[in-house]
Order: C-alpha cells, then structure tokens, then sequence
C-alpha cells in the first residue's frame, strides 16, 4: 500500500506547477485558465486522499462541490474570454484595459 | 515492487507529465490534450485511493465536458498564438523561482505536518462496508442536500451567464419570421391569371 505523503507529494507538485503555469503564460488566458484547473485537480487530490487514509467520506463529498466549482469557472471564464475576443481581437491579458480610469 | 505501487508511480508520473506539458506545451490544442491526459491519469490515482465515483466523476465532467469547452473555444478563436508564446522566455526566471520557492514552503510545511491528537474519534463520517458510490449517495441526499442543491443552483447561474455573455443578436442578416408565415394565405400571395389560347400573358 503506497502512503498517504506519497499522494501528498504528488498533489503539492501538480500545485506548483498549476502556479508556475499562471507565471510562465501571463498573455494566454486560456492556458491561465487550464492551470487554476490544474490548481484545483491537486486539491481535489489531497482531499481524496486524505479522505481516503483517513476512513472518512466527507473529504469525496467536498470534492464533488470543488468540482462542480471548477465546472461553473470554466465556463463563466471561457464565457467572457469569447465575449471579450469578439470585442477586442486579442486574448492578451495586458489588453484587458478597458474599465482603467 | 508491488503491481500497486507501480500503478501509482505510473499514474502520478503521467499526472505531473501532463500538467509540465500544458503549461510548457507551444500548441494550446496539444496544452488542452496534455490536460486530457493529466486528468485521466488523476482518475486513476482516484480508483488506487478507493474513490470509484469521483474518479468516474472526474472522467465524465473534467474529460467529457471542460477539457471539450476548452477545445472548443481554442479551435473557435482565430487566435496568433505565436506571438503570445514569444514572451515565455522572458517570464520563465521569474516563473522558476517563485515555483521553487513555493515548493519548498510545501516541503517544510510537509516535514513539519503530523495527524493531530485523536483524530480517529472526530471523523465526521466513517466509511463503512458499504460501497463507496452508494455511501457517497447517502451522505449527499442526506446530510448534505442543502449543499448538494446549492451546487445545483451554482451550475444554473453559470449556465445562464455563460449564455448571456456569449449571445449575441445580430441585426443585417435575413431571420425567420413565424407570425408573417402564419399570416400569409392564398388570397394575398398568389394571383390566378385565366390565360387565352395561343396568346400567351
């Protein structure tokens, strides 16, 4: 049987590398987009896991909810990404200057 | 080493190789399939763990449904994506430090990390003998069907956002329209003309 820190391992580096996602593609919305997913996979997975050692069910019962958000994210930001290319042209973050005072 | 632990360092390596090649990927399409591929193989670390239905879960919503919008709307947007990837040199220093500096807050979070006192008494809901799908379900529509319904209403009002954001009327093109359709008859639309042999109209 594998450990729980094992799991716990690779949830903490799936997290690191959804942030270093966000960092390395600051332009592309849509591959921000995809590592907050990434983000979120490796909560679901320390959830489960510890769900999982722990004997206690709850922690599957949170994942659901997690990714019911993860879910309703996606499309609301995909969402305004398609509305804000048909005004704009571009998906470039640093464009997204429309409401600056 | 045992066949369990060897699925769970394949399934773990495939995840991380996944998630390194979505964010590092220069095509999005292959970035969306690298993501495909990371949630497939965290499924299966879900099933190693014992958790049947979220990993099902994970399949039918993560690979049947987002991983599809996010193809979608790559495909969908003519977008120059060479020049958004220009700049990932640049960013890259920056994007390495902090990712390792966070790594190792983990890392000391993770040393210094232990069960706490009595844990085994405070467990909310202890898994039993029964099935994990049918346990899950009794938790949800029991305990948790306040919860349960107001995930329901988060997906309605992401639904309806996401149709009202992306609904657009156009005005200059040629639409159906039912009530002249209904209106029309023969009498208004057509005219009989009694037409004389041999001469023509």
């Amino acid at each position: 049987m594998i450990g729980l820190e094992h799991y716990l391992a690779v949830a903490a580096a799936l997290l690191v590398i959804g942030i270093f996602g966000l960092f390395l593609n600051r332009k592309n919305v849509i591959i921000l987009l995809m590592s907050i997913e990434l983000i979120l996979l490796s909560v679901n997975i320390n959830f489960v896991a510890f769900s999982s050692f722990l004997g206690d069910l709850v922690g599957q019962v949170f994942t659901l909810f997690v990714l019911t958000v993860a879910a309703a994210e996606a499309a609301i930001g995909l969402a305004i990404l398609v509305c804000f290319f048909r005004n704009r042209g571009t998906i470039d973050v640093e464009d997204v200057n429309v409401m600056k005072g | 080493m045992t066949v369990a632990a060897f699925t769970f360092y394949a399934f773990a390596v495939t995840t991380l190789l996944g998630g390194l090649m979505t964010v590092m990927s220069r095509n999005p399409v292959h970035s969306v399939l690298w993501l495909i591929l990371a949630f497939i193989s965290s499924a299966g670390l879900f099933v190693l763990l014992g958790a049947e239905f979220v990993a099902m879960l994970l399949m039918i919503v993560y690979v049947g449904a987002v991983a599809v919008l996010f193809l979608f709307v790559v495909m969908m947007l003519d977008i120059d994506f060479a020049e958004l990837k220009a700049e990932m040199a640049r960013y890259m220093p920056l994007a390495l430090l902090i990712g390792v500096v966070i790594l190792m807050q983990l890392g000391m979070a993770f040393g210094a990390w232990d069960y706490s006192e009595g844990v085994a008494e405070r467990l909310a809901a202890p898994a039993g003998e029964v099935q994990n799908t049918a346990a899950l379900g009794q938790l949800i529509y029991d305990k948790y069907i306040m919860l349960f319904q107001l995930a329901g209403l988060i997906l309605l009002v992401a639904m309806i956002g996401a149709i009202v954001l992306t609904l657009r009327h156009r005005t200059n093109i040629k639409r159906q329209d039912i009530l002249a359709q209904m209106y029309r008859d023969p009498a208004k639309s057509m005219e009989l003309k009694d037409v004389k042999p041999g001469q023509g109209l």
